[in-house]
């Protein structure tokens, strides 16, 4: 394959790779969002692109290490991309381990905190995505990376603060046994830490768009 | 013999090499863009193409500068300016192989006794402090430049990595170039003067000149220095000494590269006369000096935070210590040569002022009359003429300099047995028909012969002396040297 191929064939695997994380993140919402609603068949559905998904953006993130390894490319920038792609295979690991906790400990929710749980996992999937946007401007636009990061920290406040008062909500409710108190904080949890690694990849990225510009 | 006298000059084209092909590929090399034979392959060919193609115009400069016309002399210029850089580089002090030589054909000349032109001198010094002044201003255009374009095309990073190690080649071509033609003049400039080879005809495509053929033999020792030697060198520049991004570094090799084009261009310097704009003066500059330069650029344009005014301040140093120092090892060098091996170290000249040079020279509204204290007697230093004449305050440094000029004696007879070893394809036919019809004549000075020239054909005057018309006349003096070369007695 010619250099020039190499490196055309290469652009394409990155970006098949974040495609895939951004597919990720819309299946992770849509797919706890039919577990509000009790649609099971969907939520089972949802869980199965994930691991699909997931599986594809792995593969994909070796395979671009080891093509850069070996043909020697953006030697200058190779450590940054590497550490880039992996932290943000993160995300999508976080979202697929996040939906199968609500199929292995299928927690129990109320009504009246659904709302704020459909919120949280917004806010989270929005950071994620917006993380997924500024690393695509990070390889082809490096001066907007920081008005994409802007959004990622964001959304970020945005769900800790739901989180927050979702927390609140739960444990001033009687309703809930504290067993299941302490469960929905967990889950709470999860969600939001989807939008905390996008915030931590989000500050790396920021670092390196300095160092790429010329 | 001339082999071994050649030797110091060979020696100075590879630590040229060796040294300062670090320059042009040091930051590809060093950050992994391009590997180290594709470097050394590239940077070989370019330089050898420079030199045997390009080299000539910086060349004359330095001829202006001292004609160091005896063999031995040039060993000792060329072994002078190699000690100084060897022995610089060790201490790690700046050195430029360009002030180095400049220092050691002053050297000669003190010794030999022989006149240096000062207004070459000056023009080579503001060539030096231009030199890495320009190289900055290019570097931060270019950086400007480079900062919009990749903003408006939006390329992505990989595509950039690909067209950046294309970039890094074919600018590492160029610069190889421009090192090739700015430099051989430090390597094998000295040598023109002193070794005449006949011009050979390659494949009946290509004539070689002679001093084309002392620039290909230096241009092949810049490429054995490449290869043998310039590995590591381009290791620490490329990751030890400056911190640059493949895209930074081109745009530093790029200026440099410019600026050496521009101190050696003859093409260019044609065009430039052509459109009535100034003319750069043809000078071997320091590559080195060029890079720093470049990197200073960068560091100002991105906000001025990361000069460092200590390298600044070493180069500017190296400008006086340079110089004096190969001048210095070069005329203690030429005493031992000349007092202790018993080697002839400068060819005599002698300068006689006849009643035809006096009135050859009033043709010039010169009038030398009032000096009659010069009139049948013989001078054998060019230096204590050029004194003598201006300590009588009538004229002017470029009036001393024709006089000196129109009294140096050549002696020469178009002897026919050595009309053989001349280069016909050079001259015009009715320059050459020319030639042929003043068979068998001889001449005290060369302006004799060239007046006698033109008697037989208007093709071998003098244009009338403008910018234009520079080149025109720089060829037909060219020409004149190597018939006095040729049929000198």
């Amino acid at each position: 394959m010619s250099f020039f191929k190499r490196s055309k064939y290469l652009e394409n695997e990155i970006d098949e790779m974040l495609d895939a994380i951004s597919e990720g993140i819309i299946v992770f919402e849509a797919g706890v969002t039919s577990y509000f609603d009790g649609d099971m068949g969907a939520f089972n559905s949802k869980i199965a692109s994930i691991d699909e998904l997931e599986s594809k953006v792995d593969q994909l993130r070796r395979n671009i290490e080891n093509d850069l390894y070996q043909h020697s490319l953006i030697p200058e920038h190779r450590g940054d991309v590497l550490g880039l792609l992996e932290s943000i295979d993160e995300v999508i690991n976080t979202a697929k381990e996040t939906l199968y906790q609500f199929e292995v400990e299928r927690p129990f929710f109320y009504k009246d905190i659904v709302k704020n749980f459909k919120q949280l996992v917004n806010c989270s999937s929005k950071a994620a995505e917006s993380l997924v946007i500024a690393t695509r401007a990070f390889f082809r636009d490096v001066r907007t990376v920081k008005d994409h990061l802007y959004k990622v920290y964001h959304y970020e406040k945005e769900a800790d603060l739901i989180s927050h008062k979702l927390k609140h909500r739960v444990f001033q409710n009687d309703k809930y046994e504290l067993a299941q108190k302490m469960h929905l904080r967990y889950f709470a949890l999860h969600i939001d830490s989807i939008a905390d690694i996008s915030e931590t990849v989000a500050d790396k990225l920021s670092i390196y768009a300095i160092k790429r510009l010329i | 013999m001339i082999l071994f006298f050649l030797a110091s000059g060979l020696f100075l084209g590879w630590s040229l090499g060796a040294n300062d092909a670090a320059n042009v590929f040091g930051t590809a090399v060093g950050s992994r863009m391009i590997r180290f034979t594709t470097a050394a392959i590239i940077a070989s060919i370019f330089v050898i193409i420079g030199a045997v193609a390009g080299g000539a115009g910086a060349a004359h400069t330095l001829g202006a500068l001292g004609s160091v016309n005896a063999l031995a002399g040039s060993f000792m210029v060329a072994l002078a300016a190699a000690f100084t850089v060897y022995t610089m580089t060790r201490f790690s002090l700046p050195v430029s192989t360009s002030q180095a030589v400049v220092g050691a054909i002053i050297g000669w000349n003190f010794f030999s006794g022989a006149a240096t032109d000062s207004d070459t001198l000056t023009k080579i010094v503001l060539t030096w402090v231009l030199c890495p002044v320009l190289a900055a201003i290019f570097s931060v255009i270019l950086y400007y430049l480079t900062r919009v374009i990749l903003a408006k095309i939006k390329i992505h990073l990989l595509r950039q990595d690909f067209y950046t190690r294309w970039g890094l080649l074919l600018v590492g071509a160029f610069g190889s170039y421009s090192l090739g033609a700015n430099n051989i003049a430090n390597v094998m400039g000295v040598f023109v003067p002193a070794i005449h080879f006949e011009p050979i005809s390659l494949f009946g495509i290509l004539t070689l000149s002679g001093a084309q053929q002392l620039f290909l033999v230096g241009g092949i020792a810049i490429a054995v220095g490449i290869y043998t030697y310039s590995h590591n060198v381009m290791k620490t520049v490329g990751s030890g000494l400056f911190k640059l991004s493949p895209e930074t570094a081109l745009i530093v090799v790029l200026a440099q590269a410019l600026v050496l084009f521009l101190f050696s261009s003859q093409h260019l310097e044609a065009w430039l006369l052509a459109h009535s704009l100034p003319a750069i003066p043809l000078v071997p500059v320091s590559s080195s000096q060029a890079v720093v330069g470049g990197i200073i650029g960068i560091g100002i344009a991105k906000g001025g935070r990361n000069i460092q005014f200590d390298k600044l301040g070493r180069i500017a140093s190296g400008w006086v210590t340079t110089p004096l120092i190969a001048g210095i090892i070069a005329f203690v060098g030429l005493f031992f040569l000349q007092n202790v091996f018993t080697q002839e170290v400068s060819k005599k000249m002698t300068y006689t002022f006849t009643p035809e040079l006096i009135s050859h020279l009033q043709q010039e509204n010169i009038d030398i009359s009032p000096m009659g204290e010069l009139l049948d007697r013989e001078f054998s230093r060019s230096g204590y003429l050029q004194k003598l004449i201006k300590n009588k305050g009538l004229f002017s440094d470029d009036e001393i300099a024709k006089i000196i000029a129109a009294a140096k004696n050549c002696r020469l007879t178009l002897a026919q047995s050595r009309f053989a070893n001349l280069d016909t394809s050079w001259f015009s036919p009715t320059q050459f028909v020319a030639i042929q019809e003043l068979a068998d004549s001889s001449y005290t000075y060369l302006w004799q012969l060239h007046d006698a020239l033109v008697l037989h054909s208007q093709e071998w005057a003098f244009k009338e002396k403008n910018k234009l018309n520079k080149l025109y006349n720089s060829d037909i003096l060219d020409k004149l040297d190597y018939l006095k070369n040729n049929f000198g007695n």
